[in-house]
């Protein structure tokens, strides 16, 4: 009693040893208590089932798993190379695209914006996160794909393609689907989570410190740049690798624009796939018990571990700014 | 005096950019909902909520899709509700500073973020492979595991918007934790918390990726849990992607209803939170 009691945050509530709730309470308080541990070992259970399930191919192939780019189902030969690759690549695109628009956007919220507007764009903004990935995917496919083959592509390609080193990022047909596309969808599914998270940094820049810019001269856009982000850089970078967290997994969308290849490009459009496209595409032809299924479930740990650590990150920057 | 020009060119170059991306994000948005309301309006009708789903050129509807969808989330907020609910009040009342508080919280926010396809991956697991098949008791877990982290985290802070003073005054008044709690905090709290439920509900409603190795989808009338249900997302996906006309409209009518649906909910929510802060 006395130490569940003493784990309050008050230090005035302690003194609530009262006989009302002799019996009950210490019940209540350990149905808290439970809850919190549920969701701890919730998290500690998903991890395991995720390496258990996949350790098998893991023993069957070896670490070289991690790398190896054959993915051939008709040789039972698996490896993640190719969908880790297109799964950082896939995001860190989306990452790119998203960036300056939050940026802009940002900014347009916290410094020009009218006061009355603010709220309506910022919500409607914040709307875009709502819609289901699956609304992306069939968007995407039905409207963005064929606009990309028509007018995106060919002309990038013909003024791009025949360039030294940067040519490779543009080879291959217009097919519409692949890597950029499906970057593009994601840059505007985790837009709206780094634009809020990046207005909430913002909004919490001391008046202080951008008055006193403002007071030497500084422009509006001086004082956002020079000042604001500045000091809000931690926590903004952390709100990046949210959108990066969240794009590394994300799956209804990018399964109906990827094009599902398992080679390996270094192109923008050519056709590609991703962890969880993969294990969505394949799993339904994988049969309980198989290699292909192990190899699935081990893919979906190292997508397990890698998301994991980019939250974790994002976590700590965003946490240890908006703290202090 | 040239370069204070350039700054005031600068300045004006970057606001009118910065507009411009904000008008491309609203304009991204009303190019979705314009394209779901074209596509889908024109296939929708009664035989969409009557009839359930049938082969190509049957002139099936989604009816098996809408039920299976609403009563596996209906279980989920059953089971998901309570211990989200218990969970974010554990973080804002007795996890406070705490390590265990920290620990929880941090695990939530992964949660949060984590992939949904993996969290089929895992129900599919623990409920599928061990007791033989897909299941509507299987996709409800899954979406429990959805709803579980989102009340979680809007409990936490909506609790923590109650002044310390209301818990002081009724722990002053000798009550024990259970009924401050019950009768006090979740009180002051009621309409932040029952956003949170409605927030979790939208995006339960929305997910595919955790059914897809679950409830897997079901072509034919199915109140069975103990075996494939269908749901509405899982029928989208299906649709969308197969080489029938009739299929492809009854995908973007389903995709119409679930977006105006989560978008409602999302909406209303904000209103809510809006009046009490």
């Amino acid at each position: 009693m006395d130490a569940t009691l003493s784990g309050t945050a008050d230090p005035a509530l302690v003194s609530a040893r009262k006989p009302a709730g002799r019996v009950s309470d210490p019940v209540f308080v350990g149905i808290l208590w439970g809850s919190g541990i549920f969701v701890l070992i919730l998290l500690g259970l998903i991890i395991a089932m995720l390496f258990e399930g996949g350790l098998p191919a893991l023993q069957e192939f070896g670490i070289s798993f991690l790398w190896s780019t054959t993915w051939n189902p008709v040789t039972e030969v698996f490896g993640a190379g190719v969908m880790v690759f297109g799964t950082i690549f896939s995001a860190v695109i989306a990452v790119i695209i998203a960036l300056p628009l939050s940026f802009g956007i940002a900014f347009f919220l916290t410094e020009i914006a009218p006061g009355a507007l603010r709220r309506p764009i910022g919500v409607a903004i914040q709307l875009l996160a709502a819609i289901p990935s699956i609304i992306y995917g069939m968007w995407g496919f039905f409207v963005i794909v064929p606009l990309m083959a028509a007018y995106v592509q060919p002309p990038l390609i013909d003024l791009l393609g025949p360039l030294p080193v940067i040519g490779a990022l543009f080879q291959g047909p217009p097919l519409g689907a692949g890597m950029l596309t499906a970057g593009l969808i994601m840059a505007i599914m985790i837009l709206p989570f780094i634009t809020a998270m990046f207005v909430e940094v913002l909004e919490s820049v001391p008046p202080m410190i951008k008055e006193s810019a403002y007071g030497v001269g500084a422009t509006t856009y001086e004082v956002y740049r020079n000042v604001s982000v500045p000091y809000g850089r931690t926590a903004m970078v952390g709100a990046v690798m949210l959108g990066l967290g969240r794009a590394l997994g994300e799956t209804m969308a990018v399964t109906f624009v990827i094009g599902n290849a398992t080679r390996m490009s270094a192109s923008l459009f050519a056709p590609g796939s991703t962890i969880a496209s993969t294990i969505a595409n394949e799993f339904p032809e994988a049969a309980p018990g198989s290699l292909k299924l192990q190899s699935l479930l081990e893919l979906g740990f190292i997508l397990f571990v890698i998301s994991f650590i980019v939250l974790a990150l994002s976590r700590l920057l965003v946490r240890s700014k908006l703290k202090g | 005096m040239s370069s204070l020009a350039r700054r005031r060119a600068t300045d004006y170059t970057v606001k009118v950019v910065s507009t411009l991306f904000a008008a491309v994000a609203l304009l991204l948005l009303a190019w979705i909902l314009w394209t779901l309301v074209i596509r889908g309006l024109p296939a929708m009708g009664p035989h969409v909520f009557t009839r359930i789903t049938m082969p190509p050129g049957a002139g099936g509807g989604l009816l098996n899709a809408i039920v299976g969808s609403l009563i596996q989330i209906a279980i989920a907020l059953v089971v998901g509700t309570p211990i989200g609910l218990m969970c974010g009040t554990f973080l804002a009342e007795n996890g406070r500073n705490t390590q265990i508080g920290n620990a929880v919280r941090f695990v939530n926010d992964v949660l949060l973020s984590a992939p949904s396809i993996l969290i089929g991956l895992f129900v599919y697991q623990i409920l599928v492979m061990p007791f033989g098949g897909f299941s509507g008791w299987a996709g409800a877990a899954a979406l429990a595991v959805i709803v579980i982290p989102v009340v979680v985290r809007t409990t936490e802070d909506m609790l923590n918007l109650v002044p310390i003073g209301l818990r002081e005054a009724a722990f002053a008044l000798g009550a024990p934790q259970w009924k401050v709690v019950t009768f006090v905090t979740w009180r002051a709290a009621r309409a932040g918390i029952v956003t949170g439920i409605l927030l979790a509900v939208a995006r339960a409603a929305g997910e595919t990726a955790p059914l897809l190795f679950t409830s897997l989808g079901n072509n034919s009338w199915s109140l069975d849990m103990n075996s494939p249900m269908a749901s509405l997302p899982i029928a989208i996906y299906q649709y969308a992607a197969s080489p029938f006309d009739d299929w492809v409209a009854l995908a973007w009518a389903g995709a119409l209803l679930i977006t105006v649906g989560v978008l409602t909910l999302n909406i209303l929510s904000r209103l809510v939170l809006a009046k009490m802060k």
